[in-house]
């Protein structure tokens, strides 16, 4: 115990000393934190939108200024030819067309029934299908308060029941998309940071040539280990809290659940990552090769965490995938202990799986270590 | 086998795929003598020790260091060496102090143990202005001489030197080899690496290693008398030349 002690000892001086890291571990995350929570959004605002209007009577004035009443969209001048907008969609100026027929005021009066046609910038499709429903949804209300006014004498007796849903949003009330992504982007932080101090650590170890000299010592592979990996672990969970305290203040993002359970799974979650680290350092030479890697895999786990987009619209295999991508535990627990205040007994599988990957990950990281060649 | 050798090596090989790095050697190293291992770059000396030292393992042969063998008992062999290595193997960031209680403590000292040993370690080397600060500010020299000194905290009974005064001005190198005596006296079998052939002439013994064998083992005297010549350096040469 007292070797393991000693190690931990110089790590936490070497950390503390060297004044080029310690920004880096303890001031970019935050940086990142405050930049990605804010930037890092699915809500589609400030469409650019421009109409056509072939029409110009009164009711496709109306129309238009729904648009310009709702906050989503920015409405731009009035373009002469559906051609001309069109240009301007292909230039990047425009992301939505709408287009008033002529005679749309008077069918729609005769036939109570008028068509409009809407365009879309499709090519980031998920930002194209909210934009059809805001669309849809401003189209609607207008076609309810047209009903209402130009319909109302005639149509007394058949006046269509209206359903509306109102639809209560929980666990995020007030659909805040941060309260959403700062639990997320607080998993990426303390998995980056750990994974990779603990990968290059002990390459540079190798690569300045110490590593030569403690293995000529008698200390044992999981004395030489546990010290090593130790700091890092406390490192990830003074993450952790300096990310909670600025969740709360920053942002109010609500914590619900247990604060404790949340610090426990995240311990046995960083010693995943931990053996991860130890596992790429025992096979690469250099500090590039270790933060190749490293990368190579973050950036997989990121992208397959169901934190950026949602794991049940990924195919079949990927979805299978997943499952060995402890960052998806790490978020669903997150969002799940932070927003819904889920207890262990919610959280149970994940806890079980990522346990089981903790022991995998530094059972295979402490075999491939070799203190001899 | 005499009680006394502290290395034993008997046909040592060490294989990397077709490369012979090191070719069937044999040789033994008594006790409290100062064994100089020479040869040119590439000969295989640093490989060769790598095995002694327990952290390479031998393709083929045996050997036993401080009694003990280094492939089965590797971890025993290294609780009774010392090792300095080629490249610089202290921390840089640590200070001198902090070295010594690393090290100590890796090795298992008590911690009134570490502190006696780095002060009477401070007082032999004079460097109590420097106690404090930090190993990568220090002359290459005086790291060389604290690393000599770290590697005898455990009082280890052998200690391998990895071309220890590589680079080093003369007057240190000179210092240096008074340390390794000094050591020597006390019982404690030196095993050191070196291309400087008027080292060699301090050893008790010297074996020259070419392209992975070991070609002559003898003492400097007896070696310059084989070969008619009055320097080690021209040995050397000598030899050298006669392989290629």
């Amino acid at each position: 115990m007292n070797i393991i002690r000693y190690i931990i000892q110089k790590e936490f001086k070497q950390i503390f000393r060297n004044k080029a890291m310690l920004p880096i571990i303890f001031v970019l995350p935050l940086i990142q934190l405050i930049i990605l929570s804010n930037a890092a959004t699915f809500e589609v605002k400030n469409i650019k939108f421009a109409f056509v209007d072939n029409d110009k009577t009164s009711l496709s004035r109306e129309l238009v200024e729904k648009f310009e009443a709702s906050s989503y969209f920015n409405v731009m001048t009035d373009f002469p030819s559906e051609k001309l907008a069109s240009k301007a969609m292909l230039e990047g100026k425009v992301d939505v067309i709408l287009e008033i027929p002529s005679y749309f005021e008077r069918q729609l009066l005769k036939n109570k029934k008028a068509d409009l046609s809407v365009i879309i910038n499709a090519i980031d499709g998920a930002a194209a299908g909210v934009e059809n429903v805001y669309i849809n949804q401003i189209v609607q209300q207008f076609t309810k308060k047209a009903q209402v006014e130009l319909f109302l004498f005639n149509n007394l007796g058949n006046q269509p029941q209206n359903i509306e849903t109102i639809p209560s949003f929980w666990y995020n009330e007030t659909l805040n998309y941060k309260t959403f992504m700062v639990p997320g982007i607080l998993v990426l932080l303390v998995t980056m940071i750990t994974l990779f101090l603990s990968g290059m650590n002990i390459v540079r170890e190798k690569e300045i040539g110490t590593l030569e000299q403690i293995n000529v010592t008698p200390i044992k592979k999981y004395q030489f280990i546990i010290g090593k990996l130790f700091p890092f672990l406390v490192l990830g969970m003074v993450l952790l809290t300096v990310g909670l305290i600025i969740s709360k203040l920053l942002f109010q993002i609500p914590i619900v659940g247990s604060l404790t359970l949340m610090y426990i799974y995240t311990i046995i979650y960083i010693l995943v990552i931990l053996g991860m680290g130890l596992f790429i350092s025992n096979f690469t030479d250099t500090q590039q090769q270790a933060m190749f890697i490293a990368w190579f895999f973050m950036v997989i786990f990121i992208l397959m965490s169901g934190l950026f987009t949602p794991i049940e619209s990924m195919p079949q295999w990927a979805q299978l995938l997943t499952e060995f991508n402890p960052i998806k535990y790490y978020v669903e627990v997150m969002r799940m202990v932070m927003l819904k205040g889920a207890g262990l007994s919610d959280i149970y599988p994940q806890v079980l799986k990522t346990f089981l990957f903790a022991i995998a990950m530094n059972a295979l990281a402490v075999i491939s270590y070799k203190k001899t060649s | 086998m005499t009680k006394d050798n502290m290395i034993q090596v008997q046909n040592l090989t060490k294989m990397f795929g077709d490369f012979t790095a090191v070719n069937n050697i044999s040789f033994e190293v008594g006790k409290g003598e100062v064994f100089g291992f020479l040869g040119a770059n590439g000969a295989g000396k640093t490989t060769a020790m790598k095995m002694l030292i327990g952290i390479s393992k031998p393709t083929h042969g045996a050997a036993t260091v401080a009694g003990y063998n280094v492939l089965t008992e590797a971890e025993q062999v290294k609780r009774n060496i010392g090792y300095m290595s080629q490249r610089f193997s202290l921390y840089n960031d640590l200070t001198i102090k902090e070295n010594i209680v690393f090290f100590g403590g890796i090795y298992g000292l008590s911690s009134a143990d570490i502190k006696e040993k780095s002060q009477a370690m401070i007082n032999e080397l004079g460097l109590h202005d420097m106690a404090d600060s930090l190993v990568g500010s220090l002359p290459l020299g005086w790291k060389q001489k604290v690393a000599f000194s770290v590697a005898l905290l455990h009082n280890p009974k052998i200690v391998f030197l990895d071309e220890p005064t590589g680079g080093v001005d003369p007057i240190t190198r000179r210092q240096f080899w008074e340390m390794i005596y000094m050591e020597a006296n006390r019982g404690v079998t030196i095993f050191v690496t070196t291309h400087y052939m008027d080292e060699a002439e301090y050893c008790d013994r010297v074996s020259i290693m070419v392209a992975g064998k070991i070609e002559a083992l003898d003492t400097p005297k007896n070696l310059k008398g084989q070969f008619q010549v009055d320097s080690m350096n021209q040995v050397f040469l000598k030899l050298a030349r006669n392989i290629e």
